[in-house]
């Protein structure tokens, strides 16, 4: 039970890393490589607010996530819509936005560097004992759960009960025939792109409550996001949520009955097991 | 095409008598610096490496530089980020000793990348004195390169340092014989376990859990859960700064309570007291100093002025003081020649902030290896050769 309640936690972690990426992935189809850097620089700023200002981490997240919303519109306005303009084919596009990205990531980077220094930073919020089933868990970690759980909610909402979000779904799907049943595909490709930003601006915020983080570790956070986007199908947040909960699960039951050392081995155990019997992810589609 | 040839030889010679002309009548000592500031070390380096760079190029300068034979010579300091790794520092180096013609270099951080190095150092025939490089190989690298000197001890010092306390506090009372014990899956964390374990068996303890991690964990509720299970009297967990910090916050959570919390690096970062508080106070990590020294207490306050931070409580004052013996080997020498300065950092003794240095074999015998949260102070709990350690005391319940 300790180790599904454990488990669980962490997969709302998880699907706070991911869920911004799946959106900038599969609908805006920018494989956007900075994303762990817009992570931790949401990571930086909650700190700074929390000692500078005593603003809670919680109320922080309505200043960040609006203002990495509109830092990432105009990331992809000024510096990814002339890619997509140009790209002939969905391959090109991939290609020139994996290596714009990858620019980014080192800008960002430094930007951080320069700001906050390199050092490890971290600081106590919630740090109390929540007691589910009579086993304490850190109060941050399920605030951070409930939170992913809300975000996860309200994203699936917009995007299955909306039309708006039937339209951004229809992008992700073919933005060809999107564009003939009159959607305006670059408008949506640069919500999307934004609002994952924004996604991503919110799991730093709630992660930065009980990670120790520092400026260059942006990439771990990339890496992880880019296991559970694969896994979940690109595009799919359902998949992406799914995901995130099956290794959580997975690393703790791993690391509780096995050993802790082989959490890592378990985590590319399920990638490859899944790129192999369904390599388009859990929810994707197949390729027509 | 023959005579543009010859032009540039011709130009590119007298550029070069221009450049030495130069460094021949030069009243500056330029010292040269690779360590990370961007990669997986950059924080660690940030805390304890480049702060006591600045501190000491600072502080030289302002009493006027170094006494160099009858000149007195002002640190020009060149930095490179070696983005930490091994590649980076190695070109770094060889820049710094072909392009920028460094005629010192400070030690690169951390132990990867000092033995990486250390080759190439040794050709370029620079005095290699390593501050944060803590492995078991450390007397067979001092031989192999008799430029380098070692001065944070070995794996195998800190490690039975650890079995050393653990054992004070039981002859004690405070705990019993049962230890949980986790590592990170990395060289430090081996080394440390492997030298570790034994020790700790050998002075009567019984090991009831034992696991490793991979590096960058920081997900750690199944550790502390499964060690909590164990029912230990004491944890030690060879960690790095992320898992320390997450491994005692989860202790706390889970209200895991033991005798004796041991966790390696990052225990002694100012930032770990910052951050937990009272719950800080009995912690036990890698390290320590001797808080009460007048000269170290001398220079936490300077390091405060001039950089802004307090110093960790371990390898910051090494580094400082790995410094303060190139500056005074300098000195004593009167001259920039390297292998002269090596002779007299050989010869010895230093005074310095964490006490008098003697590195005749090329490794520094007296290092602290434990060190405890005494109310603010991490002081020194145990150490090899050292006098001044504090008791350690038995960890009182987290609140």
């Amino acid at each position: 039970m300790e180790t599904i309640v454990t488990g669980v936690l962490l997969g709302g972690t998880y699907a706070l890393i991911a869920i911004g990426l799946t959106l900038q992935y599969g609908v805006a189809r920018i494989m956007n490589l900075a994303n762990g850097e817009t992570f931790v620089a949401a990571c930086f700023i909650a700190f700074w607010l929390f000692t500078s200002y005593a603003i809670n981490p919680l109320w922080g997240i309505l200043v960040i996530a609006p203002v990495a919303f509109l830092v990432n519109w105009a990331i992809y306005a000024l510096l990814l819509r002339p890619l997509v303009d140009r790209a002939k084919s969905q391959g090109m596009l991939e290609v020139d936005s994996i290596l714009a990205t990858f620019g980014l990531l080192f800008l960002f980077q430094g930007l951080m560097l320069r700001g906050f220094g390199g050092a490890y930073t971290s600081y106590t919020f919630l740090a109390e004992r929540f007691d589910i089933f009579g086993t304490f868990y850190g109060l941050n970690r399920v605030v951070a759960f409930g939170a992913a759980c809300v975000i996860a909610v309200l994203l699936y909402l917009f995007l299955y009960r909306t039309r708006y979000g039937t339209a951004v779904r229809a992008v992700a799907v073919n933005p060809n025939s999107a564009k003939l049943v009159g959607i305006d595909v670059a408008k949506a490709a640069a919500l999307s792109f934004a609002l994952g930003g924004a996604l991503t601006a919110c799991g730093g915020t709630l992660l930065s409550t009980f990670y120790t983080f520092n400026a260059s570790m942006g990439v771990i956070f990339t890496m992880k996001a880019l296991i559970i986007v694969i896994m979940g199908g690109v595009g799919d947040v359902r998949g992406a949520v799914i995901a995130a909960l099956i290794l959580g699960i997975a690393e703790t039951a791993v690391a509780r009955l096995v050993d802790p050392g082989l959490t890592l081995a378990a985590t590319y155990a399920l990638f490859v097991f899944v790129l192999l019997f369904r390599p388009q992810g859990i929810f994707g589609r197949q390729q027509a | 095409m023959l005579r543009k040839v010859s032009m540039m030889v011709a130009v590119s010679a007298a550029a070069f008598v221009m450049a030495t002309g130069i460094a021949a009548a030069q009243d500056t000592l330029k010292i040269g610096a690779s360590a990370p500031k961007t990669g997986p070390l950059a924080g660690g380096a940030a805390v304890t490496h480049w702060p006591n760079i600045k501190l000491w190029v600072e502080e030289v300068n302002k009493r006027g530089g170094l006494k160099v034979g009858n000149k007195q010579m002002k640190v020009e300091l060149i930095e490179y980020d070696d983005k930490t790794t091994a590649d980076e520092a190695i070109k770094n180096i060889t820049r710094l000793a072909t392009v920028d013609k460094v005629d010192f270099i400070v030690t690169p951080y951390s132990t990867g990348i000092n033995v990486a190095t250390a080759p190439l150092i040794a050709k370029f025939g620079y005095p290699h004195i390593t501050t944060s490089a803590a492995t078991d190989s450390v007397p067979e690298f001092a031989k192999r390169w008799q430029n380098s000197f070692w001065l944070l001890g070995t794996s195998k010092q800190l490690a039975e340092g650890v079995a050393d306390a653990l054992k004070k506090l039981r002859d004690s009372g405070a705990i019993g014989k049962r230890v949980a014990l986790v590592n990170v899956a990395d060289a430090f964390g081996l080394e440390l376990k492997n030298a570790g374990k034994p020790a700790l068996e050998k002075a009567g303890f019984e090991i009831v859990y034992e696991a490793s991690y991979p590096l960058g964990t920081q997900d750690v509720a199944p550790i502390i859960s499964a060690a909590k299970a164990a029912n230990p009297d004491a944890f030690v967990a060879f960690s790095y700064p992320p898992d320390t910090f997450a491994l005692t916050e989860q202790a706390q959570i889970q209200k895991f309570d033991v005798g004796a919390f041991y966790v390696g690096v990052g225990t002694a970062f100012p930032a770990f007291a910052g951050r937990f508080k009272d719950n800080a106070n009995g912690v036990m990590g890698v390290g320590g100093i001797n808080a009460s020294a007048p000269e170290m207490q001398d220079y936490l306050k300077r390091h405060k002025e001039v950089t802004g931070a307090v110093p960790d409580a371990w390898a910051s004052a090494t580094t400082y003081a790995g410094l303060e013996i190139l500056g005074q080997a300098i000195e004593r020498a009167g001259t920039t020649d390297k292998a002269k300065v090596i002779a007299e950092i050989r010869k010895g003794p230093f005074k310095t902030v964490i006490g008098e240095v003697n590195l005749k074999d090329g490794i520094n015998h007296n290092v602290w290896a434990v060190g405890q949260w005494q109310d603010g102070t991490f002081n020194g709990v145990a150490s090899s050769g050292l006098s001044g350690a504090k008791a350690p005391v038995k960890k009182q319940p987290w609140k």
